[in-house]
């Protein structure tokens, strides 16, 4: 044991000094070295969100009124009934640190890692999707990155056997030195399958099952997590995991196969932290106690210390806590599966985590001193100092093209700008169709899949976020990648029903960061209640910048929706030619960061889009009715790059071209990031009944023209043909990549 | 009564659940089968899905083809038993000596998802008389070892007995050899491509349904028989 706090390496394992001294309090001495090390990444950043649960109780204290939460914030992944006994659970988490040191392993353990949350609420996980931001698409170490992260989120996943039905893929110079991973994971399950992770019952056991445990990933959560960025960066890359697919595989078919006969009480997946966290998170929940021997942890390399064996983040490996009687089972289905599984220890009545090494008691501690009563902080927050200066710099004075010729020309640009140009490279790379059900993935709006086969009941799924909103104004920004998902989830026909986010800022230590970050949740917590649909999880990702500049803030928000029938689904391109093409909502001079401005003059400042919440409802109850009476062919969402960029994405999905006609100034009917907006098409025959739904909600229409002929035309302005906006639209992305 | 498809499921099979789908669908009755088992329960036909068997780990399908299973599979595929293999299931068929050549690493080295246009070589196989000769259809391709190679002389010889069951049309994904999608046996019971006619029987949930072609062809030719 060691002599004096000096002596105790807690510095070094990112503990700060009255930190410590609480841990010596609680235990009333000193902690061994085994005690430091769990308490060290419980207590990160990551595993504790001692920064953000003071903002994060929004969340739950602004939640509207709802009935379709099953389970909500606080558990591996919240749980929404979508009708005919079926729940579903979804959850985005950030692996962003991880991805840098090491692309491709760091983005496929990302997915992994997600999955397994999933998997561990009792769902069979069924999608996934990723959002994914780097630096300059020409940055020197841009090819090494999107290539690497994009392989591994592919490799992983594809392995997995799950389709990836969408997400995002954006650069910004902010984002070069701390790319943002971020992967979402959709399961479903019965009702009556939700499981818990909870140890319940004195004298049940704890069985790891799954992978060896070795040295990879030690104390990822605290030493890449919950730090700035370095020059030392590269040497951290023993502190990414390493994943295979494989193995996660099998342990998820060998885990639904425990759950459908009813062979475990209590489950958890071990992520960051590892066994510290699974342990300590089961045992706390469920108000008990536990007796662990490390001694019986398989492992990969027998030379590893206890301090090792308890924070390693190796990947694919659950806990299970299981009945005396039902052991020889669980241990007969794992072995079916080739899953190695391992009783560790058992349930005890001491309300005390307690770890045995070599016949020694290392670890004796208060399980929720680890999971649940961690550090609180309420840091200190203030209105950046350049905040106004950045706000009056408006995109105003910004040359606006004026002749048909020029509007051409920045309509091309657009659409071949790296933010906007097909994303193809990446999601041709992903597997969409592996188990059957995907009805829409890329380049639709959302991702739309059927949940089981003996039921036409599918979700909608979109995950979008806008960090140059958020840095002119988080409030609004975090509210605009709400609604942007919120209406992507809508023009597929479906019903938003739930939120999750991943919210990707700097340094919480940086009052100027903090600033962003209280901001963004607040906007998004009220946004959340406006529209009406809660949040049921998330992740915060903080610490994510190089030296002292942090990423553009950076919420990302998922939306799911239910959709009864997904036979009544609604594509985003068009589908035939001779349709009628028509604007639902207002459009305004919304330039302020803009695609548009970013693009053609490198400009950043002003005020985002003002986020329009009840417009956006109404919209979304004008699209679902057009969906549900079959109404309307296409429809397609408003947002970056604006009118122009949805109806050359709409065209070109399909081959078939547009003509229309704009009213007013033919620039901000272009290109203006207004919210609340989509583009639907018609047949003749249903316009007046249309018409009639959407005077009904109070939204505005403008009939535009019709689908049909091989090129882009805005009468009176321009012609564009549909195979040069498909080459500028295609070939970015392969250009730089390749 | 009805026929009986089965399936296999090996450790790291993925679209096992698809292909049984696909079989239903086109009125079937759908058999799960274990790799570890020697035994195919009287099936009448056998699918080998698509997926990363045993992670794909030494070389895709190799493992595989050493699984309990397979020595009944070779069996009975010699006594005239349909026997598809789907993507991996057909790098398993080539491992395990049923048909000749091997997939190895997409030419361009990424994984590639797209809808691909297939032309049917060969209409008078088990898995392909629904077709004609000559038709186009629309079937996902998704593998990241996928290119078909072989000898010259094999080629050859593939080409020269009809025995290219299916070829890649308006783009090779992945480099394969004179564009080949697919090979048969002699006989025409055993077919092998790497696209995934399980992934396009409903135009909801693919880009089309030719891809039923396949299993309903195996059905009509128990009838037949």
């Amino acid at each position: 044991m060691n002599d004096g706090m000096s002596e105790q390496p807690y510095a070094e394992l990112g503990l700060k000094d009255d930190e410590y001294a609480r841990i010596c309090t609680i235990l009333g001495r000193k902690p061994s070295d085994t005690e430091l090390a769990m308490y060290s990444v419980m207590w990160s950043e990551h595993c504790s969100y001692k920064s953000s649960k003071v903002h994060l109780r929004q969340f739950g204290d602004k939640a509207p009124e709802t009935d379709v939460l099953l389970v909500g914030m606080g558990e591996n992944a919240g749980v929404v009934d979508v009708g005919d006994g079926l729940a579903v659970t979804f959850k985005v988490e950030s692996h962003n640190h991880p991805s840098y040191v090491e692309p491709y392993q760091g983005a496929a353990t990302g997915v992994g890692g997600i999955v397994r949350d999933i998997l561990t609420m009792g769902a069979r996980p069924i999608a996934v999707m990723d959002s994914l931001r780097f630096g300059e698409i020409d940055h020197p170490d841009s090819r090494r990155l999107v290539g690497g992260v994009v392989a591994g989120v592919g490799g992983y996943g594809n392995c997995l056997g799950l389709p990836n039905i969408g997400g995002e893929v954006v650069f910004d110079p902010s984002y070069a030195g701390n790319p943002l991973v971020n992967a979402l994971c959709l399961g479903v399950m019965r009702h009556e399958q939700i499981q818990l992770a909870r140890a319940e019952g004195v004298g049940n056991k704890v069985v790891l099952l799954g992978a060896k445990t070795g040295r990879d990933g030690i104390g990822g959560v605290s030493v890449l997590a919950s730090a700035t960025f370095d020059e030392e960066s590269p040497s951290k890359r023993p502190s990414v995991q390493v994943g295979d697919p494989f193995t996660e595989k099998v342990v998820i078919e060998c885990c639904l196969e425990l759950f459908e006969r009813g062979l475990v009480t209590g489950i958890q997946d071990l992520g960051g932290a590892g066994l510290s966290c699974a342990t300590s998170e089961t045992a706390s929940h469920g108000g008990s106690g536990m007796l662990v021997d490390l001694d019986l942890v398989p492992l990969r390399e027998p030379s590893m210390t206890p301090v090792e064996v308890i924070t390693s983040e190796s990947q694919e490996r659950m806990l299970a806590i299981v009945r005396p009687g039902d052991v020889d089972d669980v241990l007969g289905v794992c072995t079916r599966w080739g899953v190695l599984a391992t009783v560790i220890g058992e349930v005890t009545d001491t309300r005390r985590l307690q770890v045995r090494w070599h016949g020694e008691i290392v670890v004796d501690v208060p399980p929720a001193s680890l999971a649940d009563e961690g550090p609180v902080y309420d840091r200190p927050f203030a209105r950046p100092a350049d905040q106004d200066a950045l706000q009056a710099d408006t995109s105003a004075a910004l040359a606006r093209p004026k002749t048909g010729a020029e509007l051409a020309e920045t309509l091309l640009r657009l659409a071949g700008s790296p933010n906007l140009a097909s994303r193809k490279w990446v999601t041709e790379q992903y597997d969409r169709y592996v188990l059957g059900g995907t009805v829409l993935a890329m380049p639709h709006d959302s991702g739309v899949v059927r949940l089981v086969d003996d039921s036409d009941r599918g979700v909608a799924l979109s995950l979008d976020g806008n960090g140059r909103y958020a840095r002119l104004d988080p409030y609004a920004g975090a509210q605009l990648a709400l609604a942007e998902a919120y209406r992507n989830v809508s023009v597929s026909g479906a019903r938003p029903l739930a939120v999750t986010n991943c919210l990707n800022f700097g340094s919480p230590e940086d009052p100027d960061v903090m600033w962003q970050f209280a901001e963004a949740t607040r906007g998004l917590a009220d946004g959340c209640r406006d529209l009406g649909v809660p949040v049921t999880g998330g992740n915060v990702s903080f610490y994510n910048q190089t030296g002292a500049t942090a990423i553009l803030p950076t919420p990302v928000v998922g939306v799911l929706g239910v959709l009864d029938d997904v036979n009544l689904r609604v594509p985003s391109g068009f589908v035939r030619a001779g349709d009628v093409v028509m604007l639902l909502g207002e459009t305004y001079d919304e330039f302020d960061g803009s695609e548009w401005a970013w693009v053609t003059h490198g400009h950043l400042g002003g005020r985002p889009p003002l986020p329009r919440l009840p417009a956006e409802r109404q919209l979304s109850n004008v699209l679902q009715t057009a969906a549900d009476e079959r109404l309307i062919s296409c429809a397609h969402d408003l947002s970056d790059g604006g009118l122009g960029q949805t109806l050359v994405e709409a065209a070109l999905v399909s081959g078939i071209g547009v003509s229309v006609t704009l009213d007013g100034d033919p620039f901000v009917a272009l290109f203006s990031e207004s919210a609340a907006r989509a583009v639907v098409t018609c047949a003749d025959a249903d316009v007046d009944r249309l018409l009639e739904i959407v005077a009904d909600h109070d939204v505005a229409v403008t009939r535009l023209g019709r689908t049909g002929g091989d090129a882009f035309v805005v009468t009176g302005e321009f012609a564009l043909p549909l195979d040069t906006l498909r080459e500028t639209h295609e070939s970015t992305l392969p250009r730089h990549l390749s | 009564m009805t026929a009986r498809i089965g399936v296999i499921t090996f450790p790291g099979s993925l679209d096992d659940r698809d292909a049984l789908r696909a079989a239903r669908l086109a009125g079937a009755e759908p058999v799960s089968l274990w790799h570890g088992d020697h035994d195919l329960r009287g099936v009448d036909a056998v699918v080998l899905p698509g997926g990363f068997s045993y992670g794909d780990y030494l070389r895709a399908g190799a493992i595989a083809s050493f699984a309990p299973i397979m020595a009944e599979v070779v069996a009975a595929a010699g006594a005239g038993l349909p026997v598809l293999g789907i993507c991996n299931g057909f790098q398993v068929l080539c491992e395990a000596g049923l048909l000749p050549g091997a997939l190895i690493r997409n030419a361009g080295l990424h994984f590639v998802c797209r809808d691909q246009r297939l032309r049917v070589e060969s209409a008078d196989t088990a898995w392909t008389s629904e077709y004609a000769a000559g038709a186009e259809i629309v079937v996902p391709v998704k593998n990241g070892e996928g290119r078909y190679v072989a000898d010259e002389s094999t080629l050859d010889q593939l080409e020269a007995t009809g025995r290219v069951a299916f070829r890649y049309v308006g783009g090779n994904p992945n480099g394969a050899l004179r564009d080949i999608a697919g090979i048969r046996n002699e006989a025409g019971n055993v077919v092998g491509l790497m696209p995934h006619p399980e992934h396009a029987i409903d135009p909801l949930t693919g880009p089309s349904a030719d891809g039923l072609g396949m299993f309903v062809s195996v059905l009509k030719s128990f009838a037949a028989a």
